[in-house]
């Protein structure tokens, strides 16, 4: 019991032997591994991999086996509340409501710190109106959903997972529905706001290129398994991303020495391309 | 932007939503209404009458309305209980209608589209067939009626097309729907005589209010709405989807159903009383939707208060505007809600098929 307390001290989230079954297959195949406090795991992977299903267990929102423990709890022996103030996630296709307004939407997130019928009070709004305007959406909080940006929308989305005051934040493909400049603003923020605040970042990731300079430590998913982890420069090799992304790929790296992942056409030019 | 405006933007926005100046406005209609409608009648008495009779029935005020006992007597064992029981069905189906919209995520979900009309109809039919003719048991096989083919709209619709799928259950509840019916149909065509007095029930009428009915529905009525006021916030929280609302603690599942029953329990006990009024509660929570907030913590309360006040005011309608003769209550609010239907439809919100 001592060890386990030590250990959860410096990894906050931590899993082991987990699997996630659907119905016609397993989706996660017996993974372990565990994120220390303060630190940004990007998962990769192609379609399919697992990354969303093992983002899905973490967030408990699938069934699964094995175990996982946040801060030293397993997550089933929390209560659904209890567990919503210690884990934020923020799904790949959030939904926003049209008519709802950009405060009320963020000041939903106050939800698990507050009773089951409670109202929240006016320090959560005024927590929640910090967190627009931190995320420089201060001018836009009567503002209606429906006549927001993508981008604003993004960082909406991550207010409100920020106003849960969770100290695990999951993030899956944060960035997709994103151009490249607001990807880039939208990871820089993540960033800032973990450091800041301290928080433990866990994110699928689809740009290997901003993955590797964004997370500290990423894992490759393949075939719902784990089958390589450690820094951008250990697990991108062209190697075993062309054998697990099923292409041909190749790393660069720049004068400051960043790596960049380029897709590469596996057949030639056709005579018309 | 200067600093005076961006302090007011501050104020508003954190300051928490609020149905205070909707519901001020709802229930001040309300009281007009109920004033209007209690004096119009045969007896043709005057506002003043009216309110004097109806204070002089206030405990501890002590008023003496000095009216006579006869339009004392229409007042408040004629007019009264008809316009009250209108009340306590208009604010059941707003608040019923406001609460399957949001469970379901779907604009149009209606009671009256999860079956629960084909239900309580069916109920009314095999009570009046059964026992040729007479209504005694006629408001509980109703209000059965109407629960179970709500239940099983929600089992079939919940099994068959996931928990989150607003469009299936609505599915369900037109095959529901159809099945109660086609039971109700042969049902009648074996039993010819009854359709006079089923038809008369179907097309819903307050004409034979008394203020037992209102005693009858009301303990129904106040659990309903303070279960449903009570969860207003929770229901905002299912418009974020499944995962999210699951994600910020919330048990879902559980939610739904406490709201789908309690709803149930108000609708089904209005249908018992009133016969099948459609349309309220389309009509009444899209009006509040389109003209305050969108949040359920605004959209709940005023529609209950506002579901009052329009059903009176269609009551009234239907019985002054041809009169002496009436025209059924549920023609009046389907001819308003019909073409509000289709202008539901075509609005932006149902096309993206989210609230």
């Amino acid at each position: 019991m001592a060890a386990r307390e030590i250990e959860a001290a410096q990894a906050i989230v931590e899993f082991r032997d987990l699997v996630v079954r659907y119905a016609e297959s397993t989706a996660l195949h017996s993974v372990t591994h565990s994120v220390e406090r303060g630190r940004w795991l990007g998962l990769i992977g192609a379609n399919g991999a697992g990354k969303t299903s093992l983002l899905k267990a973490l967030a408990r929102l699938v069934p699964f086996e094995g175990i996982i423990y946040v801060e030293g709890r397993s997550t089933l022996e929390l209560s659904r509340r209890e567990f919503a103030q210690l884990v934020a996630y923020v799904p790949q296709k959030p939904e926003f409501p049209p008519e709802m307004r950009a405060i009320d939407y963020v000041a939903l997130g106050r939800l698990p710190h507050l009773g089951y019928f409670g109202a929240e009070g006016p320090n959560d709004r005024a927590q929640s109106l910090d967190l627009l305007n931190r995320l420089s959406l201060g001018a836009m909080a009567t503002r209606h959903l429906s006549t927001m940006s993508g981008g604003e929308l993004q960082r909406l989305v991550l207010a409100r997972a920020l106003a849960q005051d969770a100290p695990v934040l999951l993030l899956d493909e944060p960035t997709s529905a994103l151009d490249l400049g607001r990807r880039v603003e939208a990871l820089e923020l993540v960033d800032e706001l973990r450091i800041e605040r301290g928080l433990t970042v866990v994110s699928a990731m689809h740009d290997l290129t901003l993955a590797a300079q964004f997370a500290d430590e990423l894992a490759l998913l393949s075939g719902g398994e784990i089958v390589a982890t450690g820094t951008a420069e250990e697990v991108l090799q062209e190697g075993s991303l062309d054998f697990h992304f099923g292409t041909r790929v190749q790393i660069l790296r720049t004068d400051d020495g960043e790596l960049i992942v380029v897709p590469r056409r596996t057949k030639p030019k056709g005579p018309h391309g | 932007m200067s600093t005076e405006r961006r302090v007011k933007t501050a104020q508003l926005a954190t300051s928490a939503i609020s149905p205070r100046v909707p519901l001020l406005v709802a229930g001040i209609g309300l009281v007009v209404v109920i004033l209007i409608s209690t004096a119009v009648g045969p007896a043709n008495l005057s506002i003043p009458t009216v309110a004097g009779i109806l204070l002089s029935h206030v405990p501890l005020l002590h008023f003496h309305s000095g009216a006579s006992a006869i339009d004392h007597a229409i007042v408040w064992d004629i007019q009264l209980p008809r316009v009250i029981l209108g009340g306590i069905v208009g604010a059941m189906l707003a608040a019923g209608g406001a609460s399957y919209q949001g469970v379901f995520r779907n604009a149009l979900a209606d009671p009256y589209l999860l079956g629960i009309a084909a239900g309580a109809g069916l109920g009314a039919t095999i009570v009046i067939v059964a026992s040729s003719g007479s209504t005694t048991w006629l408001p509980a096989a109703a209000f059965v009626g109407g629960a179970v083919a709500v239940t099983l709209t929600y089992i079939v619709g919940a099994k068959f097309g996931g928990r989150s799928s607003g469009n299936s259950v609505v599915l369900a509840g037109v095959a529901v729907a159809a099945l109660f019916t086609a039971v109700q149909t042969s049902l009648l065509q074996q039993h010819a005589p009854d359709l006079q007095s089923v038809y008369s029930w179907i097309l819903g009428s307050l004409a034979s209010a008394t203020w037992s009915n209102v005693w009858l529905i009301a303990p129904y009525a106040v659990v309903s709405a303070t279960v449903l006021l009570t969860h207003r916030r929770l229901l905002d929280v299912l418009r974020l989807g499944e995962e999210e609302a699951a994600s910020l603690g919330v048990n879902t599942r559980r939610v739904r159903l406490i709201v789908v029953a309690a709803a149930t329990l108000g609708t089904a006990a209005a249908v018992s009383v009133s016969g099948l009024i459609g349309f309220v509660g389309i009509i009444v929570p899209h009006m509040v939707r389109l003209t305050t907030n969108a949040s359920y913590r605004v959209v709940m309360p005023v529609s209950i208060v506002g579901g009052a006040a329009f059903l009176i005011l269609a009551d009234m309608v239907a019985h002054t505007i041809e009169s002496p003769a009436e025209v059924p209550l549920g023609v009046v609010t389907a001819i308003v809600g019909a073409p509000f239907f289709i202008f539901v439809l075509r609005s932006r919100r149902a096309q993206q098929g989210v609230l």
